[in-house]
């Protein structure tokens, strides 16, 4: 029988050690193929975790590493829920979210419908319209500072075109009324294509057989988006929601670029403001209690969610 | 021709194709517009009205590449006559060249920690894939979720014992630092995503490799490495792209020898005010790769942005 070059690789080995890797039990393979990777996590993600905790009860200040740190109890977290500027922050994150997700969902779970018409060249479309989703969102968020500028900005002059209004008129981020809209466009334009990526699946997925019945049925097209595709679409709309709320929950790399929290605090979505309080204020403790009860807002509202996915799935 | 009551009306395509190819010209806008700025003299660039139709120039690029300052025509004069074209550039607008700008080293330090942490995160991801593909690892469904909820935090979150982590490990600032840290982050996507891909390959191929007297290593990267070639590779351009666009940890942990371009593109500006030209064309140099590389992960971009949750 010829070598194969492994057996040539295997023989150079030397006899004490291939046994031993020979011998090793799968289960020591795979503990030794999946330890890496928890260790690293628990070294980088729960390791810092468990730290922030800690952290969270003391008045502990990165920039005054000599001071004594006390032990403070709760007062970091009672201080961050009964702090008015806290609750604003809340506010505009809040805005920020339920406006993104509907305009997302609404043109995205269009444009999905539309592109499932499969009209000719519909796939090259849908590659074009994914370009911004992939893009670095701290770079792109800069340079919609120049496409919002008054005057000068190409968006200024689009509206201005259209409505008539003086384009120096009008600043999107200058302005506390307009600069919480300003980010909202530019996450719209941004990660519209994955919410129409993630219907556009959905859509896919629902069998022809179902609208062949329908058809025999006499079922008018109107009824058949509402009692076909929309429910059978749902469980992908909801988990497309769900990705886009935990991660505009987060948001911090486009808006911070775009506005920085500005114009006062109308723009300061939570990881802006715990930004600040963390890295400009240099209050480690109390911005540690403030990412504790961050992280479990996510992980809580995550968790609630995805029984109710779950429940939709099964029906 | 078969008829089909599925098969839309060819009328209803026409109006879909058009609507989507509207929405997919609008959105193209921007893009465009970055691209177009970075040609654009500084004056075309903030015209009243934006200039459409413009005559091409360099000048962002070399401004981009340059630090220059201003110089008084005595100046100009004693320098002599300009030696390059690019020096004639600068020189036209009664500036001189200063030195490299570091817009070439925050793009390398860029590629070395997008490229580093992607192949450490590709070797550990396949390993830990391939053994909650194929063997009975205790706890698996609990280790599993506690790897995709690492995803959940917010960034800014774990940033403050990072930080002080680094900062303890002589971390902060380096690549080293920052290729782990990249790698912890997209450990959860390769993971998750791998884990699809090999669960797709018939187990049968292994186990006839096994019967031939393979060892699970040989037939780890004999029959399944190749067979998951595809998605290895798909799985390795999304955590390449991520690591190229993360912003929020590189802008807190670095500042000066590992700064990737992200935190850097935005504080590029010329001797009198915001260029806009080199910030476009900066931006343009960093965008494109990640276009290009979009339109080869096409197939796959469903799975990756999704986690692997949906599978087409």
């Amino acid at each position: 029988m010829p070598l194969s070059p492994m057996d040539t690789a295997a023989a150079k080995t030397p006899v004490g050690m291939a046994k031993r890797i020979r011998g090793l039990s799968d289960r020591t393979i795979a503990w030794i193929f999946v330890a890496p990777t928890i260790f690293l996590l628990l070294a980088v993600n729960i390791f810092p975790l468990i730290w922030t905790i800690r952290l969270s009860f003391t008045n502990f200040r990165v920039n005054r590493p000599n001071k004594d740190v006390d032990w403070v109890g709760l007062s970091n977290y009672k201080r961050i829920l009964s702090d008015p500027d806290v609750w604003n922050t809340m506010q505009a994150t809040a805005h920020f979210l339920i406006w993104t997700i509907a305009l997302q969902v609404l043109i995205g779970f269009a444009l999905a419908f539309l592109i499932n018409k499969k009209f000719r060249g519909n796939d090259m479309w849908t590659t074009i319209i994914v370009f911004p989703m992939m893009l670095s969102p701290a770079v792109v968020g800069n340079f919609w500072t120049f496409l919002y500028q008054p005057q000068i900005g190409l968006f200024n002059y689009v509206v201005a075109f259209f409505t008539g209004a003086d384009p120096a008129s009008f600043s999107m981020i200058g302005d506390v009324h307009l600069a919480p809209w300003a980010i909202v466009i530019a996450d719209t334009w941004m990660w519209t294509p994955f919410v129409m990526l993630i219907c556009l699946a959905g859509l896919r997925s629902i069998p022809d057989s179902i609208y062949e019945a329908a058809e025999c049925d006499r079922a008018s097209k109107w009824r058949q988006f509402w009692t076909l595709t929309i429910p059978m679409a749902l469980p992908f709309l909801m988990l497309a929601v769900l990705f886009r709320g935990i991660e505009n929950f987060k948001m911090f790399d486009l808006v911070v670029q775009l506005t920085g929290g500005g114009p006062g605090n109308t723009t300061t979505l939570t990881s802006i403001d715990l930004k600040r309080e963390a890295f400009e204020k240099w209050r480690t403790g109390y911005s540690s209690a403030y990412a504790v009860i961050l992280f479990v807002t996510v992980f809580g509202l995550a968790s609630i969610y995805v029984k109710a996915l779950n429940k939709v799935k099964e029906r | 021709m078969s008829f089909s009551v599925t098969e839309p009306a060819k009328g209803t395509k026409w109006i879909a194709g058009f609507l989507v190819i509207s929405y997919a010209c609008i959105t193209l806008v921007p893009l465009l517009w970055i691209i177009a700025t970075g040609f654009k003299s500084p004056a075309d660039s903030i015209a009243y009205p934006p200039v459409v139709l413009f005559e091409p120039s360099v000048e962002g690029y070399v401004n981009l590449f340059t630090e220059r300052t201003r110089a008084t025509p005595e100046m100009l004069e004693a320098a002599g006559p300009a030696d390059t074209w690019y020096d004639e550039i600068v020189r036209e607008r009664g500036t001189i060249i200063s030195g490299p700008s570091r817009y070439g080293e925050r793009f390398l330090n860029s590629v070395i920690i997008g490229f580093g942490s992607t192949l450490l995160c590709m070797i550990l991801g396949t390993m830990a894939a391939y053994a909650f593909s194929r063997f009975k690892v205790p706890l698996k469904d609990d280790l599993l979720f506690f790897i995709l909820s690492t995803r959940m935090m917010p960034p800014i979150a774990v940033a403050i014992p990072i930080f002080l982590m680094f900062r303890n490990l002589g971390l902060n600032d380096t690549h080293l630092g920052m290729i782990l840290l990249y790698t912890a982050v997209n450990l959860s996507l390769s993971v998750w995503l791998l884990k699809g891909f090999i669960d797709e390959i018939p187990i049968e191929y292994e186990e006839a490799a096994l019967i031939d007297g393979y060892t699970r290593f040989q037939a780890f990267y004999k029959v399944v490495l190749p067979q998951a070639a595809t998605g290895i590779a798909s799985t390795a351009i999304f955590c390449l792209i991520f690591a190229w666009n993360e912003y929020a940890f590189a802008v807190l942990l670095t500042s000066g020898t590992a700064q990737t371009a992200p935190p850097f593109i935005p504080t590029i500006i010329g001797v009198s005010g915001k260029d806009w030209p080199a910030v476009a064309a900066g931006a343009t140099i960093f965008l494109v790769p990640v276009m290009v590389f979009t339109i080869l992960l096409r197939k796959h971009l469903l799975r990756g942005i999704t986690f692997g949750a949906v599978r087409k």
